[in-house]
This record gives C-alpha cells, sequence and structure tokens, in this order.
C-alpha cells in the first residue's frame, strides 16, 4: 500500500469487530481491511478476502525444486563426470531419492514464504502506526481513502454506528 | 456425553494480561537465576571451543576413535542433538496440522530447541571430518578438478541435505512465527534501541486481515512441508546406519526405530527445558500448564515403549535371520564388553519412563525433571549403543577393538551443552517464549467468554 490516508475505527472486542466487518462488506466497501493483533476467525469472510494464492506458488516451486534435484543429481553423475561407483549405473533412480525430496522441500518451503511477504509488502521499513495496541488487544477496521466513494464524514457515522470505541483519521498509512 | 475441555490458560486473562506476560521477560532485566545460568552456560561454551581448537589445531587423534571403532563420539553426539530437534518439529507442525489446540504455549520453545539442538548437531560431522577447514567438499560446487562431483549415492552425502534443509525450513518456520510477536514488542517498545531493533526483526509487520490470510496458509504450509521432512531427516540419518552391511546396523527397522527415538528424546529434552522455564519464569506456568507438561509425558512413555519394542524385535529378527554374525552382535551388544551401556540404555529408556502409567507422577514437576534427565542420557547410550558396539566387533575376530574414549571426548560431548543452553537463555531473555500471536485465540478453550473484558 502506498502512503495514503484514510480512516479507522476501533475496538476491543472480536466478537463485535466480526459483525462489524461483515456489514461493512454488506455495505458495500471493497477495499477495507482489519487490523487485528492475531488471526481472528472468520474474519477473512467478513472482510470478503479470497482464499490465498500462495499454495500454487508452493506447487511450482515444489515441482521445480524435485526437477532442480534431481536434475543436479543426472547432470553431475551421469553426465559431467560420470564415475563409476561401486558398479552402480550412473544414473542410480532410487539413490537420488532422498536428496530430490529434500531439494522438493527446500524449494517449495522458502518459496512460499518470500511469497508471502512479497504479497503482504513485506518488510517495510518503519511503516506508520494506527494504534500502538493493535498488536496487543485492540482491533480496528481501516478505510483507506482509494475506496471508491470514499467520504470520510460518513465512514466516520458508519463505524461508530458499527461501535467503533475511537475514530482515527490519518493523512499517511 | 460431551466431556469439558480443560482450559489451555490458566487465570482470569485478558488479552492484554497475555501481552504483558509474555513481553515481560523481554522487557524486564533477567532475574538472578537467569544470570547464574547464563554465566555457567557461557563458562561451558568458553570450554567447548577451547577444546574444538585443540581437537581442530592437534588432530582428530585426540578423540577417541580407532581401528575399527572409526565412529566415535561426534557421530554418538551429532545424533543425539539431531534427535533432540525433532520433537520440536512433532510440536509444532504435525499437532498444528493435527489441531492440537495444546501446542499453542509450547510450540514457540519447542521450535526454538529444535533450531538450537540442529545447530548444535551440525558441528559434530564437521569435527568429525578431521579436516575442518575442507569441509565445503561436503556441497556439490564447480570446482577445477575436473570438476569432481560428490557421490550422490552415499547416505553421508543425503545427510548433508538433509541436515542442512531441515536447519534451514525450522529456522524459516520459527522466525515467520516470530514476525507478529516481535511487531507486538515493537509497538510496546518505550526505548528507541528495543523499537527499532524489534522493527527490524518484525519487517513492518502491522496485522492486516489480507496479510494474516497469507500468512495462515503460508504457516500450515509449512506445517505441511515440515511434518514430512522431520521424518526424513531422521529416517536419512539411521541410512548412515543401515545402507552399510555392518551386523547390527543393516537392519530395516532402523528409520521407524530413530524416528520414534528421536521423538523421545526431543520430548525428554522439551521437558527438561521447560521446568527450567517454569521454575525461571513464574508467569509462564499460567500458559505452560500441569496439563501440558502430563501431554508430554504421555507421549515420553508412548514413544519409549516404541523403541522398547524396536530394541526386542532387533533381538528377535537376529535370532529369526539364522546369520550367524547378526546374532553375535546383538550377544555381544547385551552381554560383551560393553555390557553396560546397553543396559543403561534400556533402563532409562524403556524403564524409568514406565512410571508415567502412574498419573501422580506424569503430574509430578521433580519426577518428571529426574525422567527427561534419564531419557537425554538413555538417548545418548543408545546411539553410544548401536555405533560403538556395532563397529568394535564386527565378521573377524582378527580385526576386533575397543573404542579408546579420550577426555577431548568428554570434553566435546559436554560442552555442546554450553553452546545450546546459552543459545537456549539468550533466546529466552530476548525472545518472546511463548507465541502471543497464537495464545490469544485459544485464550476462551475450556472457559466462557465475557465478564472481564471489554
Amino acid at each position: 500500500m502506498a502512503k495514503k490516508g484514510g480512516i479507522a475505527g476501533i475496538w476491543s472486542d472480536d466478537d463485535k469487530i466480526l459483525e462489524a466487518a461483515a456489514k461493512m462488506r454488506d455495505a458495500g466497501y471493497k477495499k477495507f481491511d482489519a487490523i487485528t493483533p492475531f488471526p481472528v476467525h472468520g474474519m477473512e469472510e467478513a472482510v470478503g478476502i479470497k482464499r490465498s494464492m500462495i499454495p500454487w506458488v508452493t506447487f511450482v516451486m515444489g515441482i521445480t525444486g524435485c526437477a532442480a534435484g534431481l536434475g543436479l543429481q543426472y547432470w553431475t553423475s551421469a553426465v559431467s563426470w560420470a564415475l563409476n561407483v561401486g558398479g552402480k549405473p550412473f544414473f542410480s533412480l532410487p539413490a537420488f531419492i532422498p536428496v530430490t525430496f529434500e531439494t522438493t522441500v527446500l524449494f517449495a518451503a522458502l518459496s512460499s514464504v518470500i511469497a508471502m511477504f512479497a504479497l503482504n509488502g513485506l518488510p517495510k521499513v518503519n511503516p506508520p502506526i494506527l494504534h500502538p495496541d493493535l498488536t496487543s488487544h485492540k482491533f480496528a477496521l481501516w478505510v483507506p481513502e482509494t475506496e471508491a466513494g470514499y467520504d470520510a464524514d460518513k465512514i466516520e457515522k458508519l463505524l461508530k454506528e458499527l461501535g467503533a470505541e475511537e475514530i482515527k483519521r490519518v493523512s499517511e498509512y | 456425553m460431551i466431556m469439558d475441555r480443560k482450559p489451555l490458560v490458566l487465570g482470569n486473562k485478558t488479552y492484554k494480561d497475555i501481552s504483558d506476560d509474555i513481553c515481560g521477560p523481554v522487557e524486564q532485566p533477567p532475574g538472578k537465576e537467569w544470570f547464574l545460568m547464563f554465566f555457567s552456560a557461557k563458562a561451558l561454551l568458553l570450554f567447548y571451543l577451547i577444546s574444538i581448537g585443540t581437537v581442530i589445531a592437534t588432530g582428530m587423534g585426540l578423540m577417541g576413535t580407532t581401528n575399527p571403532v572409526n565412529w566415535g563420539t561426534d557421530i554418538v553426539t551429532f545424533v543425539f542433538w539431531i534427535g533432540i530437534g525433532h520433537a520440536g518439529t512433532l510440536i509444532s507442525a504435525v499437532l498444528f496440522l493435527f489441531r492440537q489446540k495444546w501446542r499453542t504455549s509450547v510450540a514457540r520453545s519447542a521450535e526454538a530447541m529444535t533450531v538450537f539442538a540442529v545447530m548444535t548437531a551440525g558441528i559434530f560431522p564437521l569435527i568429525h571430518t578431521g579436516r575442518p577447514w575442507l569441509d565445503f567438499w561436503l556441497l556439490p560446487y564447480p570446482n577445477q578438478r575436473g570438476p569432481l562431483w560428490v557421490n550422490f549415492r552415499s547416505p553421508l552425502l543425503w545427510d548433508v541435505f538433509a541436515v542442512s534443509t531441515y536447519a534451514t525450513v525450522s529456522i524459516v518456520f520459527w522466525y515467520v512465527g516470530l514476525v507478529p510477536d516481535f511487531a507486538t514488542i515493537r509497538d510496546r517498545a518505550t526505548g528507541k534501541i528495543r523499537k527499532t531493533i524489534y522493527g527490524i526483526l518484525s519487517l513492518g509487520w502491522r496485522g492486516h486481515t489480507r496479510h494474516w490470510s497469507h500468512y495462515e496458509m503460508v504457516y500450515m504450509i509449512l506445517a505441511a512441508l515440515a511434518t514430512p521432512l522431520v521424518l526424513s531427516v531422521h529416517t536419512i540419518v539411521s541410512f548412515d546406519f543401515a545402507v552399510s552391511n555392518l551386523p547390527g546396523w543393516h537392519t530395516t527397522i532402523f528409520p521407524p526405530y530413530f524416528v520414534a527415538g528421536a521423538i523421545f528424546s526431543g520430548f525428554g529434552m522439551v521437558i527438561t527445558l521447560l521446568t527450567l522455564v517454569r521454575i525461571g519464569f513464574p508467569v509462564f506456568k499460567d500458559y505452560i500448564t500441569i496439563d501440558h507438561m502430563e501431554v508430554m509425558n504421555k507421549i515420553i512413555m508412548t514413544t519409549g515403549m516404541l523403541v522398547g519394542y524396536a530394541y526386542a524385535s532387533e533381538f528377535f529378527i537376529a535370532w529369526y535371520s539364522g546369520v550367524p554374525y547378526e546374532q553375535y552382535a546383538f550377544i555381544n551388544r547385551a552381554t560383551g564388553p560393553y555390557w553396560w551401556s546397553y543396559w543403561i540404555m534400556v533402563s532409562c529408556n524403556v524403564i524409568i519412563p514406565q512410571v508415567f502409567w502412574f498419573k501422580a507422577a506424569r503430574r509430578s514437576i521433580p519426577i518428571m525433571f529426574v525422567v527427561s534427565i534419564f531419557v537425554n542420557i538413555g538417548m545418548w547410550f543408545e546411539r553410544f549403543v548401536i555405533t560403538v558396539t556395532s563397529l568394535h566387533r564386527d565378521f573377524l575376530p582378527s580385526s576386533w577393538g575397543m573404542y579408546e574414549w579420550s577426555i577431548f571426548d568428554a570434553a566435546i560431548l559436554f560442552g555442546s551443552f554450553g553452546m545450546f543452553f546459552t543459545l537456549f537463555l539468550l533466546y529466552l531473555k530476548g525472545f518472546p517464549a511463548i507465541s502471543i500471536a497464537e495464545v490469544k485465540p485459544v485464550l476462551y478453550v475450556g472457559k466462557k467468554k465475557g465478564g472481564h473484558h471489554g
């Protein structure tokens, strides 16, 4: 997210913010987000977020790791310098399975984590923070200026109706 | 009948209390106990570094390996530490996939134990090579000798890949879990230094639901990848032995037997560490409850009996195979010159954990602490029995010999605990030792929500 302003309502009960988020979604807001100290069960549906596409990254990179591991072993053992070790075939597939498995897992795991940080736009240097308690025991609904038909006063009213205990308007977030 | 679930977090806590409790040790100066333990561990670490330095500078001749016992303390202790790591991944990944919510409060420390145990383990094969400055030869890198490649048909090379992948994935898994908690500490920080350090560590995490969505997905994927990975690691470690033709090593039961033993020893170490954590940081007693300890003691007893079954099965198969060398290897284990190591192993691993049949023993901190120490000792001896007793008498009596344990074997074995405990104590001081973001969602398990917050 680029540094743009917006408005946030803050709650201290995760059940209440869950209801509020679902009502915001039903009221037609698309770009709003919840900020919570821990993953609140059901919040993804309430905010209207689609299932993460990271498993595809895992799958593709797992296949890549598998091919890379097996390919490395094939090329070094049978092509680059084919050495006869104990009369075994140059391409000893059963003996190559353990390393192939390890490279599959390594590629899949590291790429998934990198994909997660990339999709989340992290790492971010010193990002502005709405409220220090939002990583501890408070919960917020955040509507950015980029939301279609953004009207701060209207949103503030709605957030208050939904039970927000505190409203914050910021110009940079 | 619906059974009431026991609460996972004791006391009438709010979300804020959890943040306060868990961040406390990070934010306040540590107590006397911590300093005492830290300086003891650090002294042992310095002793360890001097011992390693002496062995590397002088040569492997200082260690007790002989011909025919070419694998000694280095390999025994390597397998010992790698095994310990397994319980951490089991708790953090396997129990996560099984939706075992009790894991949340012990997972962080168990994973830390995994990371430090694997780091401690990794040093041993590097010393064992004898010329550690050439250890990069273990990797398949393009070189000017042909290029001459590593032998991918060797289990020892599989081990290089297995252990380094395991170390990498464990560290990443641990770090991903830590990111939201680092953000909590960052936002609570009052001083500039702490805010900067934890700000960097948190990578700018702010807890958006869109981020949590990817985060939870990746956490599950890592758990799903770490589960077969942890099983593969000790399987491949067991291949180091099982793929050879030596009587006593060449058995198909080794992979499951090693994995069960690894989980067993790892839970032993988790109990040892967590009893100490509960003493050092009394506030954690509400999170790491006696119920948690009891569950782990049940796992210790179960896996202890699994390894007991493996010991018995090895004897049966040796007899049933009709191979005289195989039969002799096992008779020699139990009654030969190293009989004492075999019976230490059986007593510590099979007999002593049986006290956990009694509920009072499972829930007694002093008893479980003592049992966990015996489990650690027993599992070190298991690897000693496998490695040394098999090697010292193989086929030809003319090539039999004994292992010549030296003072440097003892120094390196005991010194490695200095490295492990130094790292663990630094972790307890610097990192949130319980996952803040994972404990909060299970706060109301077994309790009624409401009344005390809002």
